[in-house]
């Protein structure tokens, strides 16, 4: 039970609290003041919140080994209910609106938790796939979710916490860092408690987790709950900081799987793998399609352009996953070890997929 | 160290900002196109935008654009998902001269309600968008033109009528519409339940979920009900499916009336001989015989320049959409310059244009689009612009008109329209103009 523990401190620290402190220290001191509001707006904000979302999913497919095609109609789910919040109960705080949102996603997803109990891999993740129809069924169908909005589009609310408006460009970038951070440190420590060692002991081996005493059924449930709980935030920010309005058929299949390839790309059970394979989905496809239209912008029509750009990240992902199937981290760990010139150290096995 | 860093960071950004602005060229307007030529919408996109691009191409090559003023424009992909229209408006937004933003897509132009708001530029829903933007008191800056669902709705059931010998004779008639199961879909519940109690024909409403290639249920039910009319509210591949399974259940082509996103050629073709005889409603009549297209043919694709690759889709309805979205802008432009000086204009100038956008019939034929649309007439309260509808028949090879230009029953809209309108300002505390000045910034 030790080498999970250890992997994961020093999984997230490559040189302890040295990387992570500077990370923080240019995202809240300088990418504010530097960056333009295309960069904080369009590309950093939504990164934020699909990481969030993708390191959801990790705590529930990477760690706990439970596979799940329900990311987008909980992230649907956290929006909606934020909004619903926010809109019913007077004198509310958006903050919160925030929680709560996270609270009715968890329960949501601890209910479509339960097929895991009797069903695993595939069966499980087709199983979740009721919770993409079903949440999508009914939010288009009831038009109390939508407040009854003849289109069944919300509008946002302003982002206020104790007085002071998020506005902006940076306010909404501040706002969506702060709650991405604060959650990343809650999921750190849930890891390397005995929680994260059940996660972990249920994914290697389930029998054998039994027979050691980890209440199975507790377990996912839990596992469920806490994934779904982040991702619904992470719906709150991707609705409300970014987007600022929501429409049911923005959270369809294929967001869901969207935040899958994030975590198999990033690295499954990973936190910085999460992040990794946002950037790689998010990020990575802006700047190809600026690089393209920069250079090639004259000559093709932007179709054309958007069809290369898909051939190259579709060979970059086989290239990948065939270089490295535990994704870009166990890449970037690779990278950094040559630079530092330390001594390999165990990475943490791929769960069974 | 850190804060000097970030300091110089800030003054690079500043500086950087400021050479972007200032090389102005005194004399371009530019529209920025959140377009999709990819993706399952890209046959809308290609056409609509291919339109649009040809009319401001044969603005600037035959008139060296408007009063000197020359019109460019650059794409972005958005393959019709909301947050790559966003992070496109995102992108584009500082480019100098922004005229207006046109995306073609409802869920775009939601996102974009508050941006355009705050940067005070018009965003163009031509023939869709948010019902109650048509109210220019609380929406300044959105123009719904020519056609909103609701008058679309109320277009098709007086066309209905108008083919019964009048309104009286709708009474006691059954209508059943088909919807897309999608909040686009379920738009026009309410307003469809307002006109049967209005004109006393009985109704009913059928959904299809998305994406609604099998329907047989539905039209077992339609069969059942034995409708004089079936109104088909569809998106994509339910269409021809629909016109297919009609036939199967022998439900009478020719009493199919389709919305005004189920009226183009991409909808008809696949369900081959099924869709013969089809109806549908449109803004815009399809063909190429108009002056203005003979022109773009004449001027644009005879330059080389022409932007559909397939030139068996000019005249399509997709691309007259696009080609009358064309006229409108630069129009509104036009108008604008007038009052503003033929220089590179506001966003707001703009939005001044717009809401005096006046194309009488006659103007229209100096236009060369004579019988491609009808007139428009924007107010600053009323950003719709009365715009007239018409119907097409599919005669297995193309569409042909079949009716006169028909007006909606816009007194019995607006009173509905203001009562969201003014819920929507309530909810965000926006002020209500009560005349034509310049919006307040909230």
């Amino acid at each position: 039970m030790t080498r999970p523990v250890r992997s994961i401190a020093t999984g997230w620290l490559s040189a302890p609290h040295f990387a992570p402190a500077v990370l923080l220290i240019v995202a809240y001191g300088v990418v504010p003041f530097a960056g333009s509001d295309y960069l904080l707006d369009a590309v950093l904000t939504p990164f934020l919140a699909l990481g969030l979302a993708a390191l959801g999913l990790n705590l529930l497919t990477g760690y706990a080994g439970q596979v799940s095609l329900g990311s987008a109609a909980f992230l649907a789910v956290g929006a909606y209910a934020a909004y619903n919040f926010n809109l019913r109960l007077h004198g509310v705080s958006f903050l919160m609106s925030l929680m709560a949102a996270g609270l009715v996603t968890a329960a949501v997803g601890i209910i479509f938790g339960l097929p895991s109990l009797r069903l695993r891999g595939f069966y499980l993740a087709v199983s979740t796939l009721a919770a993409q129809f079903f949440v999508q069924w009914a939010l288009t169908k009831f038009g109390w979710f939508s407040n009854n909005n003849p289109s069944g589009v919300i509008d946002a609310p302003q982002l206020t916490v104790a007085g002071i408006i998020f506005t902006g460009a940076v306010g909404r970038y501040l706002f969506s860092l702060t709650v991405v951070v604060i959650a990343t440190l809650f999921a750190i420590h849930l890891l390397r408690s005995q929680v994260g060692r059940n996660f972990i002991a249920l994914r290697d081996h389930e029998t054998a987790a039994k027979v050691l005493g980890v209440p199975l059924l507790r377990t996912k449930l839990l596992a469920f709950g806490v994934s779904s709980f982040f991702i619904g935030i992470a719906g709150v920010l991707w609705a409300f900081a970014y987007l600022r309005t929501v429409e049911p058929a923005g959270f369809n299949l294929d967001r869901s799987f969207e935040i899958l390839f994030m975590i198999i790309i990033g690295g499954l059970a990973s936190i910085r793998g999460a992040f990794l394979g946002a950037a790689f989905i998010v990020v990575f496809p802006l700047l190809l399609s600026r690089l393209g239209a920069a250079l090639l912008g004259n000559v093709f029509d932007s179709g054309v352009l958007e069809m290369s750009q898909r051939i190259v990240i579709g060979a970059l992902i086989i290239g990948l996953l065939i270089a490295e199937p535990r994704g870009l981290i166990a890449l970037v760990d690779r990278l950094a070890e040559r630079v530092l010139r330390r001594s390999p150290r165990p990475l943490p096995r791929s769960p069974q997929f | 160290m850190r804060l000097s860093r970030s300091l110089r960071a800030a003054a690079l950004a500043a500086a950087i900002g400021l050479s972007a602005a200032l090389p102005t060229h005194a004399d371009e307007q530019f529209f920025p196109l959140q377009s999709y030529r990819v993706g399952p919408y890209a046959a809308g996109g290609t056409g609509f935008f291919g339109g649009f691009i040809d009319y401001l191409n044969l603005i600037n090559i035959r008139d060296g654009g408007v009063g000197g003023v020359k019109l460019t424009w650059e794409e972005g992909e958005t393959q019709y998902e909301v947050e790559r229209g966003v992070e496109v408006y995102e992108r584009l937004k500082s480019h100098p001269g922004v005229a207006a933003w046109n995306p073609l897509s409802v869920g775009i132009a939601y996102a974009m309600i508050d941006r355009i708001a705050k940067d005070k530029v018009p965003l163009i829903t031509i023939n869709h968008g948010r019902t109650d933007s048509t109210d220019g008191r609380v929406f300044p800056y959105v123009f719904p033109l020519l056609l909103n669902p609701y008058s679309e709705t109320s277009g098709i059931v007086n066309y209905i009528a108008s083919r019964e010998g009048g309104a009286d004779k709708l009474k006691g008639k059954k209508i059943v519409v088909l919807y897309h199961g999608s909040p686009y879909g379920k738009e026009t519940i309410p307003i469809y339940k307002l006109l049967a109690d209005k004109y006393g024909f009985s109704l009913g409403q059928i959904e299809v979920p998305h994406p609604g290639n099998e329907q047989q249920s539905q039209w077992l039910s339609i069969r059942r009900a034995k409708p004089d009319y079936v109104v088909l509210r569809g998106w994509g591949v339910m269409n021809p499916v629909a016109l297919k399974t009609a036939q199967k259940v022998g439900f009478p082509v020719d009493h199919i009336i389709g919305n005004v996103w189920s009226n183009s050629e991409e909808d008809v073709i696949p369900a081959g001989d099924a869709a013969k005889g089809y109806v549908a409603i449109t803004t815009q009549a399809s063909g190429a015989e108009y002056p203005v297209l003979q022109e773009i043919i004449k001027t644009v694709y005879g330059a080389g320049k022409g932007n559909l690759d397939d030139k068996k889709r000019i005249g399509s309805v997709y691309h007259n959409l696009g080609i009358v979205n064309g006229i409108l802008n630069v129009e509104a432009i036009r108008i604008a310059q007038r009052k503003f000086g033929q220089r590179t204009l506001t966003g707001d100038e703009v939005r001044w244009g717009f809401e005096h956008l006046q194309l009488d019939p006659a103007r229209v034929q100096a236009l060369g689009a004579k019988g491609l649309f009808h007139s428009i007439n924007v107010t600053w309260d009323n950003h719709e612009g009365d715009g007239r509808v018409t119907f097409q028949q599919w005669d297995g090879t193309k569409w042909k008109v079949v009716s006169d230009w028909i007006a909606p029953d816009w007194a019995f809209l607006r009173p509905i329209i203001e009562k969201s309108a003014a819920a929507y300002a309530a909810e965000h505390n926006t002020k209500v103009r009560t005349s034509d000045e310049t919006p307040v910034s909230q």
